[in-house]
Protein backbone atom coordinates (compact mmCIF):
# COMPACT_ATOMS: atom_id res chain seq x y z
CA UNK A 1 0.00 0.00 0.00
CA UNK A 2 1.54 3.70 -0.94
CA UNK A 3 1.57 5.90 1.94
CA UNK A 4 -0.63 8.91 2.22
CA UNK A 5 1.17 12.23 2.44
CA UNK A 6 0.67 15.52 2.47
CA UNK A 7 2.39 18.32 0.54
CA UNK A 8 2.47 21.66 0.62
CA UNK A 9 4.58 22.97 -2.32
CA UNK A 10 5.82 26.57 -2.96
CA UNK A 11 5.48 27.12 -6.64
CA UNK A 12 2.60 26.56 -9.47
CA UNK A 13 5.14 24.18 -11.11
CA UNK A 14 5.94 22.15 -8.47
CA UNK A 15 2.20 21.61 -7.21
CA UNK A 16 1.18 20.60 -11.01
CA UNK A 17 4.16 18.39 -11.25
CA UNK A 18 2.98 16.68 -8.04
CA UNK A 19 -0.38 16.73 -8.97
CA UNK A 20 -0.05 14.91 -12.29
CA UNK A 21 2.67 12.52 -11.08
CA UNK A 22 -0.55 11.28 -8.78
CA UNK A 23 -3.14 11.41 -11.28
CA UNK A 24 -6.44 10.22 -9.58
CA UNK A 25 -5.11 9.39 -6.26
CA UNK A 26 -4.36 13.20 -5.03
CA UNK A 27 -6.79 15.94 -4.22
CA UNK A 28 -5.64 19.80 -4.25
CA UNK A 29 -6.64 21.49 -0.72
CA UNK A 30 -7.60 25.16 -0.62
CA UNK A 31 -9.75 25.61 2.09
CA UNK A 32 -10.61 21.89 3.03
CA UNK A 33 -14.55 22.91 3.84
CA UNK A 34 -15.81 20.88 1.63
CA UNK A 35 -12.71 18.25 1.34
CA UNK A 36 -11.97 17.60 4.97
CA UNK A 37 -15.55 17.18 5.54
CA UNK A 38 -15.32 14.18 2.48
CA UNK A 39 -12.14 12.60 3.85
CA UNK A 40 -13.43 12.71 7.61
CA UNK A 41 -16.61 11.09 6.75
CA UNK A 42 -14.85 8.40 4.20
CA UNK A 43 -16.22 9.65 1.04
CA UNK A 44 -12.34 10.49 -0.09
CA UNK A 45 -9.48 9.05 0.83
CA UNK A 46 -7.14 10.67 -1.68
CA UNK A 47 -3.15 9.07 -1.19
CA UNK A 48 -1.89 12.50 -1.69
CA UNK A 49 -3.08 15.83 -0.21
CA UNK A 50 -1.63 18.47 -2.37
CA UNK A 51 -2.08 21.77 -0.27
CA UNK A 52 -1.69 24.80 -1.98
CA UNK A 53 -1.89 27.92 0.26
CA UNK A 54 1.68 28.34 0.37
CA UNK A 55 1.80 29.44 -3.50
CA UNK A 56 1.88 32.93 -3.91
CA UNK A 57 -0.56 33.43 -6.89
CA UNK A 58 -3.22 31.26 -5.47
CA UNK A 59 -3.15 33.25 -2.33
CA UNK A 60 -2.81 36.73 -3.21
CA UNK A 61 -5.14 39.55 -4.22
CA UNK A 62 -4.47 41.64 -6.63
CA UNK A 63 -5.45 44.99 -8.02
CA UNK A 64 -4.84 45.85 -11.24
CA UNK A 65 -6.72 49.04 -11.42
CA UNK A 66 -10.52 49.86 -12.25
CA UNK A 67 -11.99 47.19 -11.26
CA UNK A 68 -9.66 44.34 -12.87
CA UNK A 69 -8.46 42.18 -10.07
CA UNK A 70 -6.70 38.54 -10.32
CA UNK A 71 -8.05 37.15 -6.69
CA UNK A 72 -5.81 33.60 -6.16
CA UNK A 73 -8.45 30.21 -5.72
CA UNK A 74 -7.19 29.70 -2.53
CA UNK A 75 -7.92 33.69 -1.00
CA UNK A 76 -10.85 33.18 1.36
CA UNK A 77 -13.94 35.01 2.05
CA UNK A 78 -12.63 36.96 5.47
CA UNK A 79 -9.54 38.41 3.47
CA UNK A 80 -11.52 38.95 0.16
CA UNK A 81 -13.60 41.24 2.28
CA UNK A 82 -11.06 43.26 4.19
CA UNK A 83 -9.85 44.44 0.20
CA UNK A 84 -12.20 47.64 0.11
CA UNK A 85 -11.41 48.08 -3.56
CA UNK A 86 -12.90 44.82 -4.48
CA UNK A 87 -16.11 45.22 -2.04
CA UNK A 88 -16.47 48.90 -4.13
CA UNK A 89 -15.93 47.11 -7.51
CA UNK A 90 -17.31 43.64 -7.08
CA UNK A 91 -20.26 43.45 -4.06
CA UNK A 92 -22.22 41.40 -6.15
CA UNK A 93 -19.08 38.63 -6.41
CA UNK A 94 -18.09 39.30 -2.45
CA UNK A 95 -21.91 38.81 -0.83
CA UNK A 96 -22.58 35.62 -2.63
CA UNK A 97 -18.67 34.63 -1.36
CA UNK A 98 -19.84 36.38 1.86
CA UNK A 99 -23.22 33.71 2.02
CA UNK A 100 -21.05 30.79 2.24
CA UNK A 101 -21.27 29.04 5.52
CA UNK A 102 -20.43 30.91 8.98
CA UNK A 103 -17.37 33.38 9.41
CA UNK A 104 -15.65 30.10 10.90
CA UNK A 105 -15.96 28.42 6.89
CA UNK A 106 -15.36 32.42 5.77
CA UNK A 107 -12.03 31.95 7.25
CA UNK A 108 -11.12 29.41 4.85
CA UNK A 109 -13.88 29.26 2.36
CA UNK A 110 -12.45 30.03 -1.13
CA UNK A 111 -13.84 31.22 -4.90
CA UNK A 112 -11.80 28.36 -5.99
CA UNK A 113 -12.69 25.61 -3.76
CA UNK A 114 -16.59 27.03 -4.33
CA UNK A 115 -16.02 26.49 -7.73
CA UNK A 116 -13.91 23.51 -8.10
CA UNK A 117 -16.40 21.38 -5.64
CA UNK A 118 -18.96 22.57 -8.59
CA UNK A 119 -22.14 21.82 -6.83
CA UNK A 120 -25.03 23.43 -8.47
CA UNK A 121 -25.50 25.29 -5.59
CA UNK A 122 -22.47 26.73 -5.06
CA UNK A 123 -23.44 30.23 -4.32
CA UNK A 124 -20.34 32.15 -5.51
CA UNK A 125 -20.69 30.51 -8.98
CA UNK A 126 -23.33 32.33 -10.75
CA UNK A 127 -22.11 35.54 -9.14
CA UNK A 128 -18.70 35.16 -10.65
CA UNK A 129 -20.13 33.80 -14.26
CA UNK A 130 -21.92 37.06 -14.26
CA UNK A 131 -18.95 39.47 -13.72
CA UNK A 132 -17.16 37.84 -16.86
CA UNK A 133 -14.28 36.10 -14.72
CA UNK A 134 -12.42 34.07 -16.04
CA UNK A 135 -9.84 31.31 -14.50
CA UNK A 136 -6.63 30.97 -15.00
CA UNK A 137 -5.70 26.75 -15.26
CA UNK A 138 -2.37 25.27 -15.65
CA UNK A 139 -1.41 21.72 -16.25
CA UNK A 140 1.85 20.09 -17.15
CA UNK A 141 1.14 20.93 -20.98
CA UNK A 142 0.39 24.62 -19.81
CA UNK A 143 -1.53 27.16 -18.83
CA UNK A 144 -5.34 27.68 -20.02
CA UNK A 145 -7.64 30.73 -19.68
CA UNK A 146 -11.41 29.73 -19.56
CA UNK A 147 -14.32 31.96 -18.70
CA UNK A 148 -15.78 30.45 -15.49
CA UNK A 149 -19.34 29.27 -17.32
CA UNK A 150 -17.08 26.27 -19.04
CA UNK A 151 -15.82 25.09 -15.92
CA UNK A 152 -18.77 23.14 -14.83
CA UNK A 153 -19.70 19.51 -16.55
CA UNK A 154 -21.79 18.50 -14.13
CA UNK A 155 -22.58 17.82 -10.33
CA UNK A 156 -19.39 17.28 -8.89
CA UNK A 157 -17.61 17.89 -12.17
CA UNK A 158 -15.63 20.56 -13.48
CA UNK A 159 -14.03 20.54 -17.08
CA UNK A 160 -10.44 20.91 -15.66
CA UNK A 161 -8.13 17.91 -16.94
CA UNK A 162 -7.23 15.39 -14.12
CA UNK A 163 -3.45 16.87 -14.13
CA UNK A 164 -4.83 20.22 -14.26
CA UNK A 165 -4.98 23.17 -11.22
CA UNK A 166 -7.42 26.40 -11.14
CA UNK A 167 -4.92 29.30 -9.94
CA UNK A 168 -6.43 32.31 -9.97
CA UNK A 169 -9.68 34.40 -11.56
CA UNK A 170 -9.25 37.53 -13.63
CA UNK A 171 -11.83 39.98 -13.53
CA UNK A 172 -12.40 42.38 -16.00
CA UNK A 173 -11.61 46.37 -16.30
CA UNK A 174 -15.22 47.53 -15.09
CA UNK A 175 -17.75 49.09 -17.40
CA UNK A 176 -18.41 52.98 -16.24
CA UNK A 177 -21.61 53.02 -14.82
CA UNK A 178 -21.97 49.17 -14.12
CA UNK A 179 -22.54 47.32 -11.00
CA UNK A 180 -23.71 43.49 -9.76
CA UNK A 181 -25.33 41.80 -7.62
CA UNK A 182 -26.39 38.51 -5.88
CA UNK A 183 -29.18 36.93 -3.77
CA UNK A 184 -30.45 33.44 -3.30
CA UNK A 185 -33.72 32.25 -2.28
CA UNK A 186 -32.90 29.84 1.02
CA UNK A 187 -35.89 29.36 3.53
CA UNK A 188 -34.24 30.73 6.64
CA UNK A 189 -32.23 33.97 7.04
CA UNK A 190 -28.34 32.29 6.89
CA UNK A 191 -26.28 29.39 6.89
CA UNK A 192 -28.21 27.45 4.45
CA UNK A 193 -27.54 25.68 0.80
CA UNK A 194 -29.42 28.05 -2.08
CA UNK A 195 -32.94 26.53 -3.63
CA UNK A 196 -32.17 29.22 -6.38
CA UNK A 197 -29.29 31.87 -6.46
CA UNK A 198 -29.40 34.62 -9.24
CA UNK A 199 -26.69 37.28 -10.41
CA UNK A 200 -26.58 40.10 -12.19
CA UNK A 201 -24.17 42.61 -13.87
CA UNK A 202 -25.56 45.45 -15.32
CA UNK A 203 -24.32 48.12 -17.00
CA UNK A 204 -26.21 51.54 -17.43
CA UNK A 205 -26.24 54.73 -19.49
CA UNK A 206 -27.97 56.82 -17.84
CA UNK A 207 -31.53 54.89 -17.87
CA UNK A 208 -30.40 52.48 -20.91
CA UNK A 209 -29.28 49.43 -19.97
CA UNK A 210 -26.18 49.06 -22.31
CA UNK A 211 -24.97 46.05 -21.36
CA UNK A 212 -26.19 43.10 -18.72
CA UNK A 213 -24.83 39.30 -17.45
CA UNK A 214 -27.60 37.25 -15.86
CA UNK A 215 -26.47 33.61 -14.19
CA UNK A 216 -28.22 30.99 -12.60
CA UNK A 217 -27.79 29.00 -9.90
CA UNK A 218 -29.46 25.76 -8.01
CA UNK A 219 -31.77 25.50 -10.84
CA UNK A 220 -29.69 23.12 -13.61
CA UNK A 221 -26.68 20.15 -12.89
CA UNK A 222 -24.63 23.55 -13.57
CA UNK A 223 -24.60 26.96 -12.84
CA UNK A 224 -26.10 29.08 -16.20
CA UNK A 225 -25.69 31.90 -17.88
CA UNK A 226 -28.34 33.04 -19.56
CA UNK A 227 -27.83 35.12 -22.31
CA UNK A 228 -31.57 35.50 -23.73
CA UNK A 229 -32.59 37.34 -20.67
CA UNK A 230 -29.45 39.42 -21.12
CA UNK A 231 -30.19 40.02 -24.77
CA UNK A 232 -33.86 41.54 -24.15
CA UNK A 233 -32.56 44.14 -21.66
CA UNK A 234 -29.56 45.49 -23.60
CA UNK A 235 -30.52 48.67 -25.57
CA UNK A 236 -34.08 49.00 -23.44
CA UNK A 237 -34.89 51.27 -20.57
CA UNK A 238 -35.53 48.09 -18.63
CA UNK A 239 -39.40 48.56 -18.67
CA UNK A 240 -41.90 46.53 -16.87
CA UNK A 241 -42.61 44.62 -19.83
CA UNK A 242 -38.79 43.98 -20.44
CA UNK A 243 -38.22 42.56 -17.63
CA UNK A 244 -40.85 40.49 -17.50
CA UNK A 245 -40.01 39.00 -20.40
CA UNK A 246 -36.20 38.28 -19.13
CA UNK A 247 -37.56 36.93 -15.98
CA UNK A 248 -39.64 34.62 -18.05
CA UNK A 249 -36.66 33.68 -19.56
CA UNK A 250 -34.75 32.89 -16.40
CA UNK A 251 -37.55 30.47 -16.09
CA UNK A 252 -37.09 28.87 -18.92
CA UNK A 253 -33.36 28.02 -18.69
CA UNK A 254 -33.78 26.16 -15.29
CA UNK A 255 -33.72 22.60 -15.42
CA UNK A 256 -33.80 22.22 -11.68
CA UNK A 257 -34.13 18.61 -9.77
CA UNK A 258 -37.03 18.47 -7.14
CA UNK A 259 -35.85 17.69 -3.81
CA UNK A 260 -36.95 18.56 -0.08
CA UNK A 261 -35.06 22.19 -1.12
CA UNK A 262 -37.94 22.91 -3.62
CA UNK A 263 -39.74 21.33 -6.29
CA UNK A 264 -38.98 22.18 -9.69
CA UNK A 265 -42.53 24.28 -10.14
CA UNK A 266 -41.23 26.30 -7.39
CA UNK A 267 -37.43 26.76 -8.11
CA UNK A 268 -38.38 28.25 -11.75
CA UNK A 269 -41.05 30.50 -10.30
CA UNK A 270 -38.44 31.94 -7.49
CA UNK A 271 -36.05 32.00 -10.60
CA UNK A 272 -37.70 34.70 -12.41
CA UNK A 273 -38.76 36.48 -8.79
CA UNK A 274 -35.02 36.78 -7.31
CA UNK A 275 -33.77 37.78 -11.39
CA UNK A 276 -36.23 40.47 -10.99
CA UNK A 277 -34.76 41.70 -7.18
CA UNK A 278 -31.01 41.36 -8.30
CA UNK A 279 -31.35 43.29 -11.41
CA UNK A 280 -33.11 46.19 -9.11
CA UNK A 281 -29.88 46.33 -6.52
CA UNK A 282 -28.08 46.15 -9.71
CA UNK A 283 -29.06 49.08 -11.40
CA UNK A 284 -29.57 51.17 -8.12
CA UNK A 285 -25.96 50.41 -7.37
CA UNK A 286 -24.59 50.74 -11.06
CA UNK A 287 -26.85 54.64 -11.12
CA UNK A 288 -25.03 55.36 -8.04
CA UNK B 1 0.69 3.96 6.36
CA UNK B 2 2.15 7.03 6.36
CA UNK B 3 5.14 8.61 7.84
CA UNK B 4 4.69 11.20 10.32
CA UNK B 5 5.12 14.62 9.17
CA UNK B 6 7.04 17.20 12.03
CA UNK B 7 5.16 20.30 12.40
CA UNK B 8 6.29 23.50 14.26
CA UNK B 9 3.93 25.74 15.16
CA UNK B 10 2.67 28.33 17.91
CA UNK B 11 0.32 27.54 19.64
CA UNK B 12 -1.35 30.40 22.33
CA UNK B 13 2.03 32.11 21.94
CA UNK B 14 4.39 29.31 22.79
CA UNK B 15 6.45 27.85 19.94
CA UNK B 16 5.02 23.79 20.36
CA UNK B 17 6.54 20.69 18.17
CA UNK B 18 4.30 17.61 17.20
CA UNK B 19 4.49 14.69 14.78
CA UNK B 20 0.99 13.75 12.93
CA UNK B 21 -0.81 11.77 10.43
CA UNK B 22 -1.38 13.48 6.68
CA UNK B 23 -5.46 13.42 7.85
CA UNK B 24 -4.93 13.97 11.61
CA UNK B 25 -6.77 17.45 12.11
CA UNK B 26 -5.91 20.16 14.01
CA UNK B 27 -8.54 19.64 16.21
CA UNK B 28 -7.40 15.59 16.28
CA UNK B 29 -4.00 17.03 17.68
CA UNK B 30 -5.44 19.68 20.26
CA UNK B 31 -6.99 17.16 21.91
CA UNK B 32 -5.35 13.90 21.32
CA UNK B 33 -1.50 15.18 21.81
CA UNK B 34 -1.61 18.15 23.39
CA UNK B 35 -3.92 18.11 25.83
CA UNK B 36 -5.58 20.93 24.90
CA UNK B 37 -9.27 19.27 25.31
CA UNK B 38 -11.07 22.78 25.37
CA UNK B 39 -12.17 22.78 22.26
CA UNK B 40 -14.77 19.62 21.51
CA UNK B 41 -15.60 18.01 18.64
CA UNK B 42 -19.27 17.98 18.00
CA UNK B 43 -20.43 18.25 14.41
CA UNK B 44 -16.90 17.21 12.28
CA UNK B 45 -18.82 19.23 9.40
CA UNK B 46 -18.06 23.38 10.29
CA UNK B 47 -21.95 23.40 11.54
CA UNK B 48 -21.36 23.68 15.15
CA UNK B 49 -18.51 25.97 16.25
CA UNK B 50 -17.66 24.02 18.91
CA UNK B 51 -14.40 23.77 17.72
CA UNK B 52 -13.15 27.45 16.55
CA UNK B 53 -9.79 28.37 17.31
CA UNK B 54 -7.69 31.54 15.24
CA UNK B 55 -5.44 30.58 12.74
CA UNK B 56 -3.18 33.57 12.11
CA UNK B 57 -6.05 35.74 14.22
CA UNK B 58 -8.32 34.34 11.40
CA UNK B 59 -11.99 32.56 13.11
CA UNK B 60 -11.45 28.55 11.74
CA UNK B 61 -13.12 25.60 12.45
CA UNK B 62 -10.31 23.89 13.89
CA UNK B 63 -12.22 19.63 12.65
CA UNK B 64 -11.61 21.59 8.79
CA UNK B 65 -7.96 22.27 9.57
CA UNK B 66 -4.88 19.80 8.80
CA UNK B 67 -2.63 19.24 11.41
CA UNK B 68 0.09 19.96 9.07
CA UNK B 69 -1.08 22.66 8.13
CA UNK B 70 -0.86 24.70 10.75
CA UNK B 71 3.87 24.71 10.14
CA UNK B 72 4.62 28.20 10.81
CA UNK B 73 1.62 29.53 11.53
CA UNK B 74 -0.03 30.80 14.61
CA UNK B 75 -3.06 28.85 16.64
CA UNK B 76 -4.90 30.08 19.35
CA UNK B 77 -7.27 28.20 21.65
CA UNK B 78 -9.49 28.69 24.20
CA UNK B 79 -6.56 27.63 26.78
CA UNK B 80 -5.17 30.68 25.74
CA UNK B 81 -7.78 33.32 26.66
CA UNK B 82 -6.78 33.90 30.25
CA UNK B 83 -4.71 36.79 30.95
CA UNK B 84 -2.41 36.32 33.69
CA UNK B 85 -4.56 33.73 34.91
CA UNK B 86 -7.69 35.99 34.77
CA UNK B 87 -10.42 35.82 33.24
CA UNK B 88 -11.16 37.69 29.78
CA UNK B 89 -14.18 40.00 30.21
CA UNK B 90 -15.63 37.67 27.38
CA UNK B 91 -15.35 34.48 29.92
CA UNK B 92 -16.40 37.02 32.90
CA UNK B 93 -19.59 38.20 31.37
CA UNK B 94 -20.38 34.74 30.45
CA UNK B 95 -20.48 33.95 34.14
CA UNK B 96 -22.19 37.09 34.94
CA UNK B 97 -25.22 36.45 32.60
CA UNK B 98 -25.59 32.51 32.71
CA UNK B 99 -24.85 32.64 29.66
CA UNK B 100 -24.00 28.37 29.28
CA UNK B 101 -25.88 25.92 30.60
CA UNK B 102 -23.87 22.07 29.35
CA UNK B 103 -20.99 24.16 28.48
CA UNK B 104 -19.72 22.15 25.43
CA UNK B 105 -20.45 24.59 23.30
CA UNK B 106 -18.90 27.73 25.31
CA UNK B 107 -15.23 27.47 24.40
CA UNK B 108 -16.49 27.92 20.76
CA UNK B 109 -18.28 30.42 21.56
CA UNK B 110 -15.66 32.17 23.05
CA UNK B 111 -13.46 32.06 20.52
CA UNK B 112 -15.44 33.06 18.68
CA UNK B 113 -16.53 36.04 20.48
CA UNK B 114 -13.47 37.07 21.19
CA UNK B 115 -12.33 37.17 17.28
CA UNK B 116 -15.66 39.81 16.90
CA UNK B 117 -14.63 41.78 19.28
CA UNK B 118 -10.80 41.94 18.91
CA UNK B 119 -12.24 43.20 14.86
CA UNK B 120 -15.36 44.98 15.91
CA UNK B 121 -15.15 46.21 19.12
CA UNK B 122 -18.77 47.90 19.31
CA UNK B 123 -20.61 45.52 16.82
CA UNK B 124 -24.50 45.39 16.96
CA UNK B 125 -26.99 43.36 18.23
CA UNK B 126 -27.41 41.97 14.82
CA UNK B 127 -23.64 41.57 14.29
CA UNK B 128 -23.27 39.51 17.21
CA UNK B 129 -25.70 37.10 15.97
CA UNK B 130 -24.50 36.72 12.13
CA UNK B 131 -21.02 36.57 13.80
CA UNK B 132 -22.16 33.54 16.12
CA UNK B 133 -23.99 32.21 13.35
CA UNK B 134 -21.53 29.75 12.93
CA UNK B 135 -21.51 28.30 16.84
CA UNK B 136 -24.16 26.26 17.56
CA UNK B 137 -26.01 26.13 21.41
CA UNK B 138 -28.91 23.87 22.41
CA UNK B 139 -29.08 25.02 25.80
CA UNK B 140 -29.51 28.86 25.99
CA UNK B 141 -31.61 29.87 23.27
CA UNK B 142 -28.94 32.24 22.39
CA UNK B 143 -30.27 35.51 23.99
CA UNK B 144 -28.11 35.00 27.22
CA UNK B 145 -25.03 34.44 25.08
CA UNK B 146 -25.64 38.10 22.84
CA UNK B 147 -26.39 39.97 26.39
CA UNK B 148 -23.12 38.75 27.70
CA UNK B 149 -21.06 39.68 24.41
CA UNK B 150 -23.01 43.24 24.54
CA UNK B 151 -22.08 43.69 27.89
CA UNK B 152 -18.00 42.80 27.31
CA UNK B 153 -18.01 45.24 24.42
CA UNK B 154 -19.47 48.12 26.67
CA UNK B 155 -17.00 46.87 29.08
CA UNK B 156 -13.94 46.75 26.94
CA UNK B 157 -14.89 50.38 25.51
CA UNK B 158 -15.07 52.09 28.89
CA UNK B 159 -11.97 50.71 29.80
CA UNK B 160 -10.39 51.94 26.39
Amino acid sequence: MTETQYLSPKTIDEAVNLYSKNQGQSKILAGGTDLLVQIRSGVLSPETIIDIKNIKEISEIKNNGEGSFTIGAAVSGASLEENEEFKDYWPGVLEALRLIGSEQIQGRASLGGNLCNASPAGDSVPALIASGATANVQGPNGKRNLPVEEIHAGPGKTNLKNDEILINFDFPTKEQGSADAYLRMIPRTEMDIAVVGCAVNITMDEDTCINARVALGAVAPTAVLVNEAAKLLIGTKLDNDVIEKAAKCCEDACNPINDKRGTIFYRKRVSGVLFKRALKIAVERAKR
Amino acid sequence: MSKKIHVTTSINGEETEYLCEPYDTMLDVLRNQLNLTGSKEVCSSGDCGACSVTLNDRLVCSCLMLAAEAEGQEIRTIEGMTENGNFHVLQQKFLEHAALQCGICTPGMLVAAKALLDKNPSPTETEIRFWLAGNLCRCTGYDKIVRAVQAASEEIKESA
